[in-house]
């Protein structure tokens, strides 16, 4: 693989809770920890975890839309935190989003095709004719008819919906797309629709996504490299294939275990899987509650991300050996 | 004879646009120490299902045609009063949602210490009592403190075993979970499934688990049906239909699962094979299989009549006009 399209740096991103009047301690939560991670042009990257391991606050500021604590994004090389004018357009421009819930991230009161063709109009793209061809051929690539584009969002199956909002994000033609859950609320049989159409498109359109999810299923189906999340940090990254056939570290193991991944009838009883995720702490790995082979030094350091194989980096002081 | 025999079961919602059948003529039955898993996308009337059986359609709907056994004493022909006892003693139910179906101006033990109270005739100290230890059964630790937490004090994992202790509290004999664990993580989701299983076993309880992950189904259910429109479309032995689904929707819905953790599947595979097309729209039901539209295998008789749900082998029930022939095919 070529340079990196995204080379994040020692990102973090911390929120301050306000105390309330009973309580009134202030809080903070470090939703992003001191995350390194590379993008290549082209690939899939895909990012799994549970809920709260941030890797939504992540995605949030790959898209401009949260600032970080500490740390950058670079993009070709250059901050995105320090764009601004024509630039900071340009960076919109090939970066989009692909939201969660095809219910809440399209406007009630815009039909189908003003919400595909909204993103031309801000960027003064093209005028009003070669706009409206624009949008129904891409609609036609997304699997939405010509007659369909009049209709409301509310006129549309959640498959339909979230179809529009993939639209949506590729009508500016970008390099990249952010997928922070796009088939969660789906059900399986649309689910299986949508990921076939993502994957089409980044053929067609030569993207590079970074897929979010929960769904390890997904993520591996996906992915050409995944990074698990837990609590903040990226603790294993890895090819697709390596993490799933040899996980290295323990939290990767235990999500595996306790996904619900083939038909075998009758298969229960998790033994390992103990506990839930605290809050995270300064000190020490954050897994180091629920994780069989803790010993002193995971109370004390926090394990860093290092290349334990070819390819298969892992955030924990006993990778390799357990 | 089952613990539970659904015979036939219709129930209706009446709206402007006109009638439609969320549980159409459903049959079933569930044994003690069984766990019958309920597997359907979105809208095919699972939820309804369940809610029917304990006699809680929401308004608008009703039952219109049908019998819901419960160890040989219909449901449906009981008094209100009477209906109510059994609720929350003999049948419990749990939600899908663990953070909306607990009363946030509570303390949890209470809670829990309600549903015994109406049931059983003891004073409140000795309810309380009973609620610590059905917290404790559940796997809280330091139950005493936990009786004494609000709702927004746990966590959805935590959550949602308060709502198993409340629904465990009067040992029924039969627990409906709808979704339990959709709303969860997968680690979590994997201790709230095991401890379901465990507390049937120990009590020897049947429970019908609704939900539409068949990962889930896979790991929990003796027997399986899978819904779709109001209708079963397939039922079997865990062991009968994952090897050997017999319905089209059923293999649909197992081929469009991308699959993780096996040997085989090492490979990146390349495109799932989706089921096309949508869920039909229950207004407008043609009168041949719910399944025609997005099925490949359809021919005109399907179009016209739907099928039949028949014994194709033991313990293996299809509604298929195609279902013998695709099986002899291995397709």
């Amino acid at each position: 693989m070529t340079a990196a399209l995204f080379d994040i740096k020692e990102l973090s991103k911390k929120y301050t809770i306000a105390g309330t009047a009973w309580k009134d301690k202030k809080r903070v939560i470090t939703a992003v920890d001191n995350v390194d991670l590379r993008i290549y042009k082209g690939e899939t990257l895909g990012l799994v975890g549970e809920s709260g391991c941030g890797k939504s606050t992540l995605a949030r500021m790959m898209t401009l839309l949260e600032k970080p604590s500490a740390g950058c994004i670079c993009f070709r090389g250059e901050n995105i935190f320090h764009y601004s004018g024509d630039a900071l357009k340009k960076y919109r421009r090939s970066v989009q989003l692909v939201f969660q819930d095809p219910y809440s991230s399209l406007n009630p009161r815009k039909s189908a095709i003003s919400i595909i063709s909204e993103p031309l109009i801000i960027h003064k793209t093209g005028d009003k004719e070669s706009r409206h061809k624009t949008v129904l051929d891409l609609m036609g690539k997304v699997g939405l008819s010509e007659q369909q584009a009049g209709r409301y969002p509310h006129e549309f199956s959640g498959g339909q919906r979230q179809r529009i909002g993939i639209a949506r994000a590729l009508v500016l033609r970008p390099e990249m797309i952010v997928a922070d859950e796009p088939v969660s609320a789906l059900d399986v049989s649309i689910q299986a629709q949508i990921l076939n159409l993502l994957k089409d498109l980044k053929k067609d359109f030569g993207l590079t996504y970074l897929f979010i999810s929960h769904d390890l299923n997904v993520i591996r189906h996906m992915s050409d490299r995944v990074a698990v999340m837990y609590l903040g940090r990226v603790v294993e990254l890895a090819d697709s294939r390596d993490i799933y056939l040899r996980p290295s570290h323990p939290y990767t193991r235990l999500l595996l275990a306790a996904a619900p991944s083939s038909f075998v009838a009758g298969k229960s009883g998790i033994a390992q899987v103990k506990g839930e995720a605290d809050a995270g702490g300064d000190r020490g790995c954050n897994f180091h509650n629920r994780c069989l082979y803790k010993k002193e030094i995971c109370l004390e350091d926090i394990p860093v991300l290092k290349e334990i194989d070819r390819g298969i980096f892992c955030a924990c002081h006993f990778a390799g050996e357990i | 004879m089952a613990l539970l025999e659904v015979k036939d079961l219709t129930t209706v919602f009446d709206t402007a646009q006109g009638r439609i059948k969320a549980v159409d003529s459903l049959s079933l039955s569930v044994d003690s120490g069984e766990t019958l898993g309920i597997v359907g996308e979105s809208g095919c009337g699972k939820t309804m299902l369940a809610l029917s059986i304990m006699r809680l359609v929401p308004g608008g709907g009703k039952i219109i045609q049908g019998e819901i056994l419960f160890s040989g004493k219909n449901l449906l022909t009981l008094s209100e009063e009477k209906m109510r006892e059994k609720r929350g003693s003999e049948i419990s139910m749990i939600f899908q949602e663990p953070m909306t179906s607990l009363n946030p101006v509570f303390r949890v033990g209470e809670q829990i210490a309600e549903v015994i109270r109406l049931h059983k005739k003891i004073p409140s100290r000795e309810a309380m009592e009973m609620a610590v230890e059905q917290l404790r059964e559940v796997g809280i630790s330091y139950p005493e403190k936990r009786a004494r937490d609000y709702p927004h004090q746990l966590s959805g994992g935590m959550r949602q075993r308060v709502m198993i202790a409340m629904a465990m509290s009067c040992r029924p004999r039969l627990l409906l979970a709808d979704e339990p664990t959709t709303a969860l993580d997968v680690t979590i989701q994997a201790q709230i499934l095991d401890l379901i299983s465990e507390l049937k076993n120990k009590n020897k309880m049947a429970v019908m688990l609704i939900t539409h992950d068949l990962g889930v189904i896979a790991r929990t259910a003796q027997k399986i049906a899978v819904m779709y429109a109001g209708k079963i479309m397939e039922s079997a032995g865990a062991g009968k239909i994952f090897p050997r689904p017999a319905h089209p929707y059923t293999r649909g819905l197992m081929d469009s699962i991308p699959m993780a953790g096996t040997e085989e599947n090492a490979e990146t595979p390349g495109y799932l094979k989706a089921i096309p097309g949508t869920v039909p729209d229950l207004y407008n039901l043609s009168p041949g299989c719910r399944f025609y539209e997005r099925c490949s295998y359809g021919d005109d008789h399907c179009a016209r009549v739907h099928p039949p749900l028949e014994q194709i082998e033991q313990e293996h029930f299809v509604a298929c006009w195609k279902a013998g022939q695709l099986l002899e095919q291995g397709k």
